[in-house]
């Protein structure tokens, strides 16, 4: 087992989910198999292979330049009101679970 | 004329020329729709009004002999993952319940700027996590072909909607395979872009660097129809990408004489189903007949694409899905007294057990000790699967492959297993790792009446030829 009972409740605590006892006794099983099926990525030498973050990379990326200037493609003019106007307070608040006129409302913040 | 059963092009044309109206269809489909999706769940939300003004907007154009858009009047559903304006958007999420998004989805709004007519939003699996559609949090959906089995997913609505009907096409959206995979089950075509083809900007996101929009219709031109109306440069997604969108309908009878076929033998290893497996060598023998020549090819990291995918797209998922904090959109608990409380009971509430399972993997996968061996790692054999088909493009045009080892699998029957659930994407994750377009088009049926979907990749940005080729298919199939 790689992943131990400890390690579910610290995962959960960092990902803000509360497991209910049996969630976290299913977690455990799930998560050890998955982890072991893989594990067999470990087959692979991969040390002299650079890491892959997104295929964008790939395209339209201007390879005579330096730096965030290879991505010139990417990038707008800055304009204040955006390509869209701000959504106005009450849209934007529309679907609060609680709200007033200005802002979302939260329970008290006290820490844990 | 059955007002149900028209392609893209059949029923723009009916409008035309007068033959029916874009209200007529909208009503007709709304009316399939009463006595079909009771049993098929595709639809979760009906987006009446919108329509209805859509259609009307059509055929007042027609009316006046104002030549009409690619999509005009064509009655369409919406993967319940992109945002629309005023009409309810889930995610098939019990989080989303009762979200109404403030503004629309680049693909949807480009959809109606054609003249395309929204009917309504399709259900799927939760955050489009899923390839069965059984983890919606509304109900699942069943397959039109063979109502005890799953439509596949997570795009099951899209897909079903179109085999059974109820809409003309549909957009869904592809991060594993979950266009190409439904698509394949339910005997439709689905065609995953190029990553950055098409904006996702208004996209509920699971994984940002693999997630794909993308046409589910009932042939190949009407898909070419569909990405042309949405592909392209999009401001407000920077991974969009500048590449000029060509005529994808100009280009589909070009002749396939000649082109280059690659087989690789790694899509044809241990798990795929005997009959798939024939399905598609008759359907490498048809393309050979069309005069295209079969190079074979190999994918020598195809087997480590499921736990890479699993890796990465479970840890962009843990970062994504961060935000339904109950704050903003989404369920709050009740009778919470702390914010770090009513972050986790309303996290605990709104998710179902696979987004809780992916967001735990994903997690694990970038905390501080794992990092480095598993989402690090996952990143590197990336690289090595997308040089896989690098090298393999070098040779040929397009590669030839099943969309899914088995045809469609029965309700129940994979969903206490979540890791055999995962080896349902063997041969769809790799093209989304890679972010290379795929289509899966029908290429027979099991002895079961199931059928079977045939997946052609191709280049970057080269959905033309991979159009080309399933249109030549389709054709002599």
């Amino acid at each position: 087992m790689k992943v131990t009972d400890k390690d579910v409740v610290y995962v959960a605590e960092l990902a803000n989910l509360e497991l209910t006892g049996e969630e976290r006794r299913t977690m455990l099983r799930d998560l050890n198999s998955i982890l072991e099926y893989m594990d067999r990525l470990n087959e692979l030498d991969t040390s002299d292979v650079p890491p892959m973050a997104q295929v964008s990379d790939r395209h339209g990326v201007d390879e005579s330049k330096q730096g965030s200037e290879r991505f010139a493609y990417a990038s707008r003019e800055d304009i204040v009101e955006g390509l869209r106007k701000s959504l106005p307070h009450k849209e934007a608040l529309a679907n609060a679970p609680d709200a007033d006129a200005d802002f979302f409302r939260v329970p008290k913040v006290i820490e844990r | 004329m059955d007002l149900t059963s028209l392609t893209i092009d059949s029923a723009r044309s009916a409008i035309a020329e007068r033959k029916t109206t874009a209200l007529a269809l909208a009503e007709a489909h709304y009316a399939h729709i009463q006595k079909e999706n009771a049993q098929i769940g595709a639809y979760l939300t009906l987006s009446k009004e919108r329509a209805l003004e859509q259609a009307d907007r059509i055929d007042r154009m027609a009316a006046e002999g104002k030549p009409l858009p690619a999509l005009g009047g064509v009655p369409v559903g919406i993967k319940d993952v992109m945002s629309t304006r005023g009409v309810r958007t889930t995610a098939g999420s019990k989080s989303l319940e009762h979200y109404i998004p403030p503004y629309d989805c680049t693909a949807v709004a480009r959809m109606e700027a054609a003249g395309a007519v929204v009917l309504g939003k399709l259900n799927c699996d939760e955050f489009a996590m899923g390839s069965s559609n059984e983890n919606s949090a509304f109900r699942p959906v069943r397959n039109p072909r063979d109502l005890a089995r799953v439509p596949g997913g997570s795009s099951g609505g899209s897909a079903a909607a179109v085999a059974a009907n109820m809409a003309v096409a549909t957009l869904g959206s592809d991060t594993g395979g979950s266009i190409r995979q439904p698509a394949s089950f339910c005997g439709v075509v689905g065609l995953m872009p190029t990553y950055g083809r098409v904006s996702r900007y208004g996209l509920i996101a699971f994984a940002s660097s693999l997630d794909h929009i993308g046409p589910l219709t009932k042939t190949v031109k009407d898909a070419a129809i569909v990405l042309r109306a949405i592909a392209g440069r999009d401001p407000m997604d920077s991974t969009s990408a500048d590449v000029p969108v060509p005529d994808y309908v100009a280009e589909l009878d070009k002749p396939v004489r000649g082109m280059k076929i690659g087989v690789a033998q790694e899509y044809f290893a241990e798990g795929l189903d005997d009959e798939v497996r024939q399905a598609v060598e008759s359907a490498i023998e048809k393309l050979k007949n069309l005069g295209c020549e079969i190079v074979p090819v190999s994918l020598p990291h195809t087997a480590y694409a499921i736990p890479t995918y699993y890796l990465i797209a479970t840890a962009e998922a843990s970062a994504n899905l961060a935000r339904y904090d109950g704050v903003r959109c989404s369920l709050r608990a009740r009778g919470v007294k702390t914010l770090s409380e009513m972050y986790r009971r309303s996290r605990e509430e709104g998710f179902g057990a696979e987004v809780k399972r992916r967001i735990m993997l994903g997690t694990y996968a970038l905390s501080a000790g794992y990092y480095d061996a598993y989402y690090l790692k996952a990143q590197k054999v990336r690289t090595l699967l997308t040089r896989d088909f690098d090298e393999a493009f070098a040779k040929v045009d397009a590669i030839v492959t099943p969309t899914s080892p088995t045809a469609a699998f029965r309700l129940g029957e994979k969903s206490n297993d979540p890791l055999a659930m995962y080896l349902a994407d063997i041969y769809t994750v790799t093209a989304d790792l890679a972010g290379i377009p795929g289509i899966s088009i029908p290429c027979g049926k099991t002895k079961e009446n199931l059928p079977i979907g045939l997946q052609i990749l191709g280049k970057h940005f080269d959905e033309s030829t991979i159009l080309r080729l399933a249109h030549a298919y389709e054709a002599c199939r």
